[in-house]
């Protein structure tokens, strides 16, 4: 059974347009995603996709305007707000995108100790804190210190240290050398060799691809294709979407060729398929409306023609 | 013609040195990168080169000459963070037109749509605004850009076309490119030498 399982989930937002006019704008559509006890599933896409706001559905932090459709169900059950508020931080953590989420007048050794469930806090932050290449002055720091790369450490080494069932990491790796890189990777394994169901939420496709079990491809706002990592090979012949092919294609280690254009904004969608204008297989029936999704060689796509 | 630095240290503090004795250079035409762990002071190091930081020691000579402290800086600097490099009380338009006019063609190239000129800085993601903050410092009078982590935040899509733009432009116009990356496989992609900031 899913630890965590994502059911046709869609958010929007009101915002005031002019004087006391409200409009609507739906960001995220039909999303359904799930991670299993011990699976590593990685969410990429572009900037501006919606993956920082699932992740924020799931913690139950969206701002007040925001309206959520759908079902989140947590071990079977669903995820209420009232939940979600008891669950976020003990059994459900994230590591949040911005440095600025550290507690700015808290000491960093202190901070990191908070999130520790089991076992001497101190020692527990102490190790970790050495895994990380945090030297021990850091402890006793103050978040405005640090450099970004390191408070992005103590970010993820406060989700390391806290064990949850689920831990959610949303970009944990802009800023870091190899060497840390590597050290998460080991980390994120960790935990989901321990149970933990772990969703990581990057645009750096070659970290989910090293680091995860499966990934799981935004654009504009829900999820186009949901591929294992040994899809992701050759010129990218087993990927099922041509978007997920032409993010493969784009990497520098690749042919690094991009396609034109530019994601549609979520108040500009297209009506069918938000792809289609940049897709150079796109025909009219592309343009009637958002393709079903469908499971082809053990993935799941969404696209009228994928084979 | 070249940007260099000579002799160069720079440090916060008295007596604490973020590096010191630092001599580089990159030529007219040149892609360089610079790389080395976090925290070692290679954005300090562009902060320098384009004029935004002054070094405690030593100088930093554009073909010979000192930086201009006036007029549109020959050296641009493009940050890794967009959203905190724009004026969020101006509209996208007025941003992009801080140092002078892009045409169309180069706009249609980054992928710019017209309707973004109207919005403001908050209703637009990270890479979208990077666009941008690129479309910004790519004037006729650049003749260095330092590309400070200038796509670790995109995917890989956008990080290809703005590097499209990027590279024509310098190819085009003999422009000089320091690349601040961690991304092995980018430098090995586009840059012709590397630099490590801990060896100089």
């Amino acid at each position: 059974m899913s630890t965590l399982e994502i059911q046709d989930l869609s958010i929007s937002f009101t915002k005031y347009s002019k004087g006391l006019r409200q409009e609507t704008t739906q960001v995220i559509h039909n999303l359904n995603v799930s991670i299993s006890k011990g699976e590593i599933v990685a969410v990429v896409g572009s900037s501006g996709s919606g993956k920082s706001l699932l992740a924020h559905a799931i913690l139950g932090i969206l701002p007040g305007n925001a309206s959520v459709k759908g079902r989140i169900l947590y071990d079977g059950q669903e995820l209420t707000e009232h939940r979600k508020a008891e669950l976020r931080g003990t059994e459900i953590v994230i590591v949040p995108q911005s440095v600025k989420f550290l507690d700015p007048l808290m000491k960093i050794g202190s901070q990191v100790q908070t999130s520790v469930r089991k076992g001497n806090a101190a020692a527990v932050q102490k190790n970790i804190f050495e895994k990380y290449k945090l030297k021990p002055i850091v402890e006793k720091l103050f978040p405005f210190q640090l450099s970004g790369g390191m408070a992005r450490r103590v970010l993820l080494s406060m989700a390391v240290v806290s064990e949850a069932n689920v831990v959610i990491a949303d970009e944990p790796t802009p800023g870091l050398d190899a060497d840390v890189i590597k050290e998460a990777e080991i980390s994120f394994r960790k935990l989901a060799d321990n149970g933990s169901a772990v969703m990581l939420i990057t645009h750096d496709i070659e970290f989910a691809l090293k680091t995860a079990d499966k990934i799981a491809v935004f654009y504009a706002g829900t999820t186009v294709e949901v591929a294992p990592v040994s899809d992701f090979s050759g010129k990218g012949e087993n990927l099922r979407h041509p978007y997920t092919k032409a993010l493969w294609r784009a990497l520098p280690q690749n042919e690094f060729i991009p396609i034109k254009g530019s994601q549609p904004l979520a108040d500009h969608l297209p009506k069918g398929c938000p792809f289609a204008p940049r897709c150079e297989h796109a025909t009219f029936d592309c343009s009637k409306e958002v393709p079903e999704e469908k499971m082809i060689r053990g993935g799941m796509v969404r696209c009228l023609y994928a084979t | 013609m070249q940007l260099e630095a000579i002799d160069m240290g720079f440090g916060y503090k008295k007596n604490s040195w973020i590096f010191r004795h630092v001599h580089m250079n990159v030529r007219k035409g040149e892609i360089v990168g610079l790389v080395g762990p976090s925290g070692t002071g290679k954005t300090t190091l562009g902060k320098i080169l384009s004029g935004y930081e002054k070094p405690l020691e030593g100088v930093v000579r554009l073909n010979g000459l000192p930086l201009p402290s006036k007029g549109y800086h020959p050296v641009q600097l493009v940050f890794q963070h967009p959203e905190k490099a724009v004026n969020p009380k101006w509209r996208m338009k007025e941003i992009l037109h801080e140092g002078w006019d892009p045409d169309k063609e180069l706009l249609e190239k980054l992928g710019i749509e017209q309707d973004w000129l109207r919005r403001w800085p908050n209703e637009l993601s990270g890479g979208e605004l990077q666009r941008f903050c690129v479309a910004r410092a790519l004037g006729p009078s650049t003749q260095f850009l330092i590309a400070d982590e200038m796509t670790t935040m995109l995917d890989s899509i956008t990080q290809a076309q703005i590097w499209q733009v990027v590279l024509d432009m310098a190819k085009k116009r003999n422009m000089g490119i320091l690349v601040i990356s961690h991304e092995a496989h980018l430098l090995s992609r586009i840059c012709s030498r590397m630099i490590d900031i801990s060896q100089i």
